[in-house]
């Protein structure tokens, strides 16, 4: 019986070791540059950024860096969405995290404890140019722990201009208008609004889009909702958005295109530059991509904010570009803060703005919107300038529901009418704030 | 006998895989079910009892996501097991191009379910997908596959059996393979036919296969959502989500301890469904 | 359907009557035969080929037309373009992620088809026992791996991140898998082998490594090439246990295409094909083995 017992934990010894020996090359590679951070060393920094960043742009800078400083950084990409959100989570909470890290900034921010986890910025030169609606993003309890790792983009209405010349329309500013000139491309035998379902996250768009008119009826509401006072479903102005998809969804005035369920992001950009659709509810970050795959069209896309019920009322819902932070456990805490300062100095931003395209105005002072910007960009400019701007909910409010693309979809193809859909999404909320641990729910 | 039988069987032989699978799976299990009792946010957590099962038995597409369940696995496995062993029996037979048809059965074993979920989707597309618009030839109005609430779970479910019967087929050709050739010549020289062949000899002496394929198929079908993910993210709205997709999203939002109570809840499901089947068709094995 | 068996033994020791009548019967109806054997070809190359000819084209088209997303030929093929960037994005990123992934699927299939074999072993053969285990083994089919715990329990030993780790973790979240298959046809051999080993004075280590192990070749070839799949394919489990710039694995790079300019669907596609290469030839390799292992495998108890 000892024999065997030897034999048998001699093969496993044996394939144990095997499997060691295999794992040397993947394991050098990360122990290497654990140490060596002090004097005129070149420094390795990793930086964890989703696959949604724009690596043109950070890769630009990095690269500027490291001939100034000398110190490089490791970009790991993570995946996008709720899954990177997972990844980010699950190496805070083991402890594995790069030294430079990308995250959203707003509702999602607050969910991965700034204090805990992140280097306090407050005080870091370069702060006092960052504008305060981004800083109020990035802050918990008074202090800052994120910059600006882009521009800032909007929530809109992008149209297509050569069809708006052709059909002679003008810019809504109301829904009322919006809803004619959807009536008259439709009579025109165009698809008046775009809807691209197959990526569900797609259908959100014209509620969050339509948080600036919500919240300049209701200017608490941001404030009533994080406290559990005030719901979509007993807000008008809040409910108002579910209705409106409601409307130009199919069994509303059926504004769609056919196939909406089975229409893609990318299909969704081409019918906006090919004119066969004239709207499209989407952020401004479809831009560059459009830029990229239909550059004779570019110059066609327009944008107009999504209209209230009144003409008094007209502004831009605005998404804050995601915080670059730093890891409070870095073994690497200089150079990592100053690649962050040269990061939004206004040399760095000019690299960045130089390297990728920016999809809206910057948050920072100093930093102009170039003569070569998208046109889009350009229309947007003004109402930046006087201030007719307001910050999506999820960058004042920390609750957002889970389930809201799937809701939303079906307010759209008119499986669930708005009322109840605000109730569900209300209920939803309520379980965010719970995990969020907020009082009040 | 068995005395003597049991010491050429020696328990050692476990250890090293009990050692892996305890330390690596099971202990690591055992240790997230506790977080099904708290309210849990990675680093931090506090015991709430009961309250993530409540609220789990909560969640507005429940019913929805066992029903989604049910049809997917039991479509999917019954696919598998029919279309596998036929598979299975025709490319073990004397036909030209079995090589290469093999290796077309189990090529789509080899791609990735993202380009798996996007061909489809494409293929499936109402108006121009390969589907419909070879049907509209032949003057048939093909439905929406993926956009009719109804029809979604079983058009994933349909693409599942595409991607899975390679599996199922390999190992119905390992199964079938491994009968003793005597069985076959016994039967030929009494004169029996390919038919009689099949069903008293292929079928009935392939069953430790079928057994394996049906409770793999099974269970695989229970707590798949990875197609589902890729093709319908669980739409239109909320009608194609399986409890697997249910739990992720939950996952994805952040409600780790409430997606760990679902995975509880999943596991018992299958469970309930798995070890009666496994029970009753390794009974069948030994009555052999 | 009709069905032929093919075997070299079955036409060497059958009886010359027999022979000819299976000759006869082919004889009646050879175009018959023929016809359906080749509709039943073409049925399959369309049925099983139409979804990869949709990859494959596409990952010749340029960027606007693969993001049309039709089945159409290509008005202009880009093939090597795409497939140079493909191979070439991130400094050679793809390449890094074969070798890990080869390796770490290598390993893991060694490790499997030890432990599982052998476990399986005595569990097919010890009726009793197997009972109660059987479930605790089923239990690995039916849930997720645990993602932080498991990452505590890889911490704590000191293999989170590493090729060892990964490697032991795959090992232990496909066990469930190969060991029901295993048992499933070790239950197949007769115990009568057992017995005259036992007679012959074998050991335990014997009996099993030189007797039964051989005898297992066919579903050892099915277990390399289902597992070894899973493993190479696996996304989730890389993506949590296996991170870091240095740990790329094939199905993460598919994330270089899916990024900030929306899906870049001829990479994305070209990169489809190109992972799917290995484990193709894997497959054509072990096929083979699958069915050369079995006229081994006749059992003369």
């Amino acid at each position: 019986m000892k024999k065997e017992l030897m034999a048998v934990t001699c093969s496993w010894l044996l394939a144990g070791s095997l499997a060691g020996c295999g794992g040397d090359g993947g394991g050098e590679a990360s122990g290497n540059d654990a140490g060596g951070s002090s004097g005129n060393d070149s420094v390795t920094l990793s930086m964890l950024v989703s696959e949604t960043a724009n690596l043109n742009g950070i890769e630009a800078v990095a690269e500027a860096v490291e001939e100034e400083h000398n110190i490089s950084v490791e970009i790991e990409q993570r995946p996008g969405g709720p899954e990177g959100e997972n990844v980010v989570k699950t190496r805070l909470a083991t402890d594995d995290m790069s030294d430079l890290v990308l995250f959203n900034s707003g509702a999602l921010l607050q969910t991965i404890d700034p204090p805990e986890n992140f280097v306090d910025l407050t005080d870091e030169p370069n702060m006092d140019r960052v504008h305060d609606s981004y800083k109020e993003t990035v802050t918990t309890d008074g202090r800052i722990y994120g910059v600006p790792a882009n521009s800032s983009q909007v929530g809109a209405w992008l149209y297509n201009k050569k069809v708006y010349d052709e059909l002679d329309l003008e810019i809504p500013k109301t829904w009322d208008q919006l809803m004619e000139n959807n009536q008259m491309i439709k009579d025109a035998g165009k698809t008046a609004v775009i809807a691209s379902y197959n990526e569900i996250w797609t259908a959100q768009l014209p509620l969050l889009a339509d948080f600036y008119n919500v919240q300049a009826e209701e200017p608490e509401f941001a404030e009533n909702y994080t406290a559990g006072d005030a719901k979509f479903a007993d807000t008008s102005a809040a409910l108002r958005g579910f209705e409106k998809i409601w409307e130009l969804g199919v069994e509303g005035e059926n504004f769609f295109n056919e196939d909406f369920n089975a229409t893609t992001y990318n299909q969704g950009m081409e019918m906006l530059a090919t004119g066969e659709g004239v709207h499209y509810p989407m952020l401004s970050q479809v831009l560059p991509i459009m830029e990229e795959n239909y550059p004779d069209a570019i110059g066609d896309i327009g944008v107009f904010p999504q209209p209230n019920d009144t003409e008094d009322i007209n502004g831009f819902t605005v998404w804050m570009p995601d915080a670059l932070l730093i890891n409070k456990n870095t073994e690497k805490m200089e150079a990592a803060k100053q690649w962050v300062e040269f990061f939004i100095s206004k040399e760095g931003l000019e690299i960045y703005a130089d390297a990728a395209k920016s999809i809206g105005p910057f948050v920072v002072d100093g930093i102009q919107v170039p003569d070569d910007a998208f046109e889009a960009v350009k229309q947007m400019q003004p109402y930046f300038d006087e201030g007719s701007t307001a910050p999506a909910l999820e960058f004042v409010s920390p609750i957002k529901g889970a389930n809201l693309p799937q809701i939303t979809s079906e307010v759209g193809a008119g499986i669930r009418e708005p009322q109840e859909a605000a109730e569900m999404y209300d209920d939803d909320a309520e379980k965010q704030a719970n995990q969020l641990g907020i009082d009040g729910w | 006998m068995n005395t003597m039988n049991n010491k050429m069987y020696s328990y050692y032989f476990l250890l090293p895989a009990a050692i892996i699978y305890f330390l690596f799976f099971l202990f690591p299990t055992l240790m997230s079910f506790f977080y099904s009792f708290t309210w849990w946010t990675l680093t931090d957590w506090e015991f709430i009892g009961f309250e993530n099962f409540i609220n789990f038995f909560q969640e507005p597409s429940l019913r929805i996501g066992f029903r989604n369940t049910l049809f997917f696995a039991v479509t999917a496995t019954t696919g598998k097991v029919v279309l596998g062993l036929l598979f299975a029996v025709f490319l073990c037979s004397k036909i030209r191009n079995r090589g290469l048809l093999r290796s077309i059965v189990f090529f789509p074993v080899l791609i990735s379910a993202i380009a798996i979920g996007i061909a489809f989707s494409v293929m499936m597309h109402p108006t121009d997908g390969i589907i419909n618009s070879n049907l509209a030839k032949i003057g048939l109005n093909g439905p929406n596959w993926l956009g009719e609430p109804s029809l979604a779970i079983f058009s994933v479910a349909f693409t599942d059996i595409w991607r899975g019967v390679g599996i199922a087929t390999v190992i119905f050709i390992a199964g079938i393979m491994a009968i003793p050739w005597e069985y076959r010549e016994a039967l030929k020289i009494d004169g029996g036919s390919s038919f009689q062949e099949f069903w008293h000899i292929t079928l009935p002496l392939s069953r430790p296969a079928m057994n394996t394929v049906i409770i793999l198929a099974l269970i695989d079908g229970l707590r798949n959502f990875d197609l589902v993910w890729a093709m319908t993210g669980g739409g239109p709205g909320f009608s194609s989500d399986v409890l697997a997709s249910i739990i992720y999203k939950q996952y994805a939002g952040g409600f780790y301890g409430l997606a760990t109570a679902g995975n509880v809840i999943l596991f018992l499901f299958i469970a309930l469904i798995a070890f009666p089947v496994f029970k009753f068709i390794n009974r069948r094995e030994v009555d052999l | 359907m009709s069905v032929h068996y093919e075997n070299k033994e079955e036409v060497l020791s059958a009886g010359a009557a027999q022979k000819s009548a299976v000759r006869f019967s082919q004889k009646k109806t050879p175009k018959k035969i023929l016809v359906s054997e080749i509709l039943g070809t073409l049925a399959a190359v369309i049925f099983f080929g139409v979804p990869f000819y949709f990859v494959f084209i596409n990952s010749l088209k340029p960027a606007e037309e693969a993001a049309q997303m039709n089945l159409s030929w290509p008005n202009s093929f880009h093939m090597l373009e795409n497939y140079k960037e493909v191979l070439t994005i991130n400094d050679g990123r793809l390449l890094l992620a074969f070798f890990n992934s080869t390796i770490i699927t290598l390993f893991t299939i060694l490790i499997l088809i030890i432990i599982c074999s052998m476990a399986a072993f005595v569990l097919a053969r010890r009726e009793g026992l197997s009972k109660k285990l059987n479930y605790l083994v089923l239990i690995g089919l039916m849930l997720p791996p645990a993602i932080v715990p498991t990452i505590s329990v890889l911490q704590t030993l000191g293999l989170f991140k590493t090729m060892p780790g990964i490697v032991l973790l795959e090992g232990a979240l496909r066990f469930s898998f190969a060991c029901i298959l295993y048992r499933a046809f070790v239950a197949t051999i007769p115990r009568e082998l057992d017995e005259a080993a036992l007679i012959d004075g074998c050991g335990p280590l014997r009996l099993f490594f030189q007797i039964i192990f051989p005898l297992l070749k066919p579903v050892t070839s099915t277990i390399i090439v289902l597992s070894s799949i899973q493993v190479y394919n696996d996304f989730e489990n890389m993506l949590y246990f296996f991170p870091g710039a240095d740990n790329a694995t094939v199905q993460l790079t598919l994330y270089n295409f899916t990024g900030m300019f929306g899906t870049s669907y001829h990479y994305l596609f070209a990169n489809v094909i190109l992972i799917s290469i290995p484990p193709l030839i894997l497959f054509i390799f072990f096929n083979k083995k699958i069915v050369a292992g079995m006229t081994a495998g006749a059992v003369k108890g």
